[in-house]
């Protein structure tokens, strides 16, 4: 058969078309929006931080590039090939640093997004969706949600087996601390104070995302009475709430609370209780609000309750890393997590 | 303007600035005492005179370490910031009213604010220390005024403070969009937020290690201005009037921008954007002891240091958590700025 430009051009379109129309599948996501992604995924593009680190977990091959590139004590963590792939910048949330022309070159097969499912974000991703033709699918990234999003998100990229495995190390995790905390009762919960900032004055409100993980772990938050996102409270206050235990993610607060003599006489100061959380390659506390912050509660569970958490961390932290973040640390690069340095 | 020129006589004037200047000091001791007295740990008056009270005698005073902690480190250093950032605001304000001959001037005329902010959310982009940010916010707000300054006095067309004014808006703009844009590269989750707080301002960290720096500017810079009071008095007259009086208008000029400017960039390194204290507060001491710059620039800085000792004390106490300062001075600026713009004219002549 003579191999005309026309013939050729029309075998090759349906060769490559033809799978995509046949094998798509359409599912629903967290949002309870319909889409239609293709059967076998090879190009993802995360929406924002939680999609990018969770896609990463899951299949690591298919993840176009990160909201923001990876800096070197970050790589060290990482896939050297996977870490080291683009900046593409956010695509929803607080501002849209993506540019939708760009978007559209990358030929992503779909959207990947994990955040809130509230209507603002179901509009915008049906919005970019009809704007780019690219599927866009978004996942609820609640803590309590991230087993089940993992099961679709697994679905949608055709990784069912590992997806089940991942979700189901989560579940264990969180039916594990639930179960120990629930033995505690209320009068012997440490009172928290989750400090945020070079100063430590920043702090999350009850019910924020910002200390999800913490109240989880059933501390009672001291700045929980008001309910809300960040903000900003004095010292006075902090002495006044006289916390127990503080719990940071600043390394210049942690560095310099104990010598601070404003915070001198608070309780969680004297009695040595101050602790800066891990967040290498990403943060075990407070965000990115994903997947990275079930090795936290391993780490606030100990900090919390020692008596109730004998587990090494060392070992959950090796652990966590080869299964998850496909790299075994060394003991130094274990040692250098949970110092909480980076 | 006549005013200035024909100050009222020696007699009524001095009597108007001496009960001025004991009303505004009253009221700054009455707020001192407030100020100490509420907050959200207990500490009593009672509890602040044993304390200074021991600490003159040397003997312990056997209060809790956690209610000296909030005395002498905490709301101590505070009320003393919130006094030296209110009246840094209004001296400042009411030397660029003076200088620019117009009641609608705030400190921030010139650029010193929103170089300050960009500074700060450049430090807080590149996640550096306390020290880091306040000092990045003072350069900030001086190297602003600096190139408003060199832009504005190169370009030799017009009216020369006209051009400076234009220069101040439009270099002010242009920082902005600086600050737009490191707000939108910075980090959603934590850059971010922290930059939102700076830019509204407040003293909730300000501790003893942070006076000296807010200090030294601001007495600096007020003496500065004090020392040029007869000039700018006469700097108020209209440019033509000013020269044909033998005055250097430029280099005068120059040093009252960069004596204003230093005590703007230090409050703002100090405490963050404060809008309106600048703006309103020399009104109100120009209503009490007239546009004599010699009495002014004693009684704004008295009442702009009142006036923000009360904001503050308000935004530490009111919740749980703080209230922003740039919030807060709005909120009750605004309903006075408008009054201001309707008697605008009456006020100013």
């Amino acid at each position: 058969m003579k191999l005309t430009r026309r013939s050729f051009a029309f075998g090759a379109s349906a060769a490559i078309a033809m799978p995509h129309v046949a094998r798509a599948q359409t599912l629903t996501d967290s949002a309870g929006r319909s889409v239609t992604v293709p059967a076998r995924v090879s190009r993802v593009f995360p929406a924002g931080p939680p999609a990018a680190i969770t896609h990463y977990t899951l299949q690591p091959r298919t993840l176009l590039g990160w909201p923001r590139a990876n800096r070197g004590p970050e790589l060290v963590y990482l896939d050297p090939e996977v870490g080291t792939r683009p900046e593409l910048g956010r695509l929803t949330g607080r501002g849209n640093t993506t540019n939708l022309e760009v978007l559209l070159q990358l030929k992503p097969d779909f959207i990947l997004d994990i955040g809130s499912t509230a209507r603002t974000f179901a509009e915008t991703a049906d919005r970019v969706q009809a704007q780019t033709g690219i599927p866009y699918a978004l996942l609820d990234g609640r803590f309590g949600a991230i087993p089940e999003s993992y099961r679709l998100h697994g679905q949608l990229t055709g990784e069912q087996a590992r997806a089940e495995e991942l979700a189901r190390y989560c579940e264990d995790v969180v039916r594990t601390c639930r179960s120990r905390v629930a033995t505690v009762p209320q009068e012997r919960r440490p009172r928290v104070y989750y400090a945020r900032g070079p100063r430590g004055l920043d702090t999350g409100l009850g019910g924020s995302i910002n200390i999800e993980t913490i109240e989880f772990m059933g501390a009672v938050n001291v700045a929980g009475q008001t309910r809300g996102g960040l903000a900003t409270v004095s010292v006075e206050q902090v002495l006044t709430w006289d916390p127990e235990v503080i719990i940071t993610i600043d390394q210049d607060f942690a560095a310099n609370v104990r010598s601070d003599p404003s915070w001198a006489s608070v309780k969680a100061v004297r009695e040595r209780r101050v602790h800066l959380s891990p967040k290498m390659p990403f943060g075990w506390v407070d965000f990115p609000p994903s997947v990275n912050r079930v090795p936290g509660l391993w780490w606030l569970g100990k900090l919390l309750y020692p008596n109730l958490f004998p587990e090494d961390l060392n070992t959950i932290t090796r652990e966590f890393h080869t299964r998850f973040y496909h790299r075994t640390p060394t003991d130094a690069q274990i040692a250098f997590v949970l110092e909480g340095r980076g | 303007m006549s005013e200035a020129a024909a100050p009222a006589p020696a007699g009524t004037g001095a009597v108007r600035f001496v009960s001025g200047l004991g009303l505004a000091t009253l009221l700054l001791l009455a707020g001192i005492m407030l100020a100490f007295s509420v907050g959200r740990f207990p500490v009593s008056l009672a509890d602040l005179g044993l304390a200074l009270w021991s600490r003159l005698v040397g003997q312990p005073s056997g209060l809790a370490p956690a209610a000296e902690a909030v005395i002498f480190n905490i709301r101590g250093p505070r009320v003393i910031a919130a006094i030296l950032c209110g009246a840094a605001l209004a001296v400042a304000g009411a030397a660029f009213q003076g200088l620019f001959r117009n009641p609608l001037v705030s400190p921030d005329i010139l650029g010193a604010s929103s170089g300050a902010a960009l500074g700060a959310v450049i430090g807080i982009y590149f996640s550096l220390g306390i020290f880091g940010i306040q000092g990045l916010a003072f350069a900030g707000g001086l190297l602003a005024v600096a190139l408003v300054y060199l832009i504005g006095s190169a370009v030799r067309s017009g009216d020369a403070v006209l051009v400076l004014v234009l220069t101040g808006v439009v270099i002010g703009s242009l920082l902005g969009a600086g600050v737009g844009l490191m707000k939108y590269l910075a980090d959603p989750y934590n850059q971010l937020p922290a930059m939102t707080f700076w830019l509204l301002g407040s003293l909730s960290g300000t501790d003893r290690s942070d006076l000296l720096p807010l200090f030294g500017p601001v007495l600096a810079g007020t003496l500065v201005l004090f020392a040029l009071r007869w000039r700018m008095n006469v700097m108020s007259l209209p440019e033509e009037e000013a020269r044909s009086l033998g005055l250097a208008t430029g280099r005068l000029r120059i040093a009252i921008v960069a004596a204003a400017t230093l005590v703007t960039a230090a409050s703002v390194a100090a405490a963050g954007v404060i809008g309106w204290v600048g703006l309103i507060v020399p009104h109100l001491a120009r209503f009490i002891v007239g546009p004599d710059f010699g009495r002014l620039i004693p009684t704004a800085a008295i009442m702009g240091g009142g006036y923000l000792l009360l904001i503050d004390t308000l935004a530490r106490s009111a919740a749980q958590v703080e209230i922003p300062l740039g919030i807060l001075t709005a909120v009750i600026g605004t309903p006075f700025f408008i009054w201001l713009l309707v008697n605008a004219r009456k006020s100013w002549t």
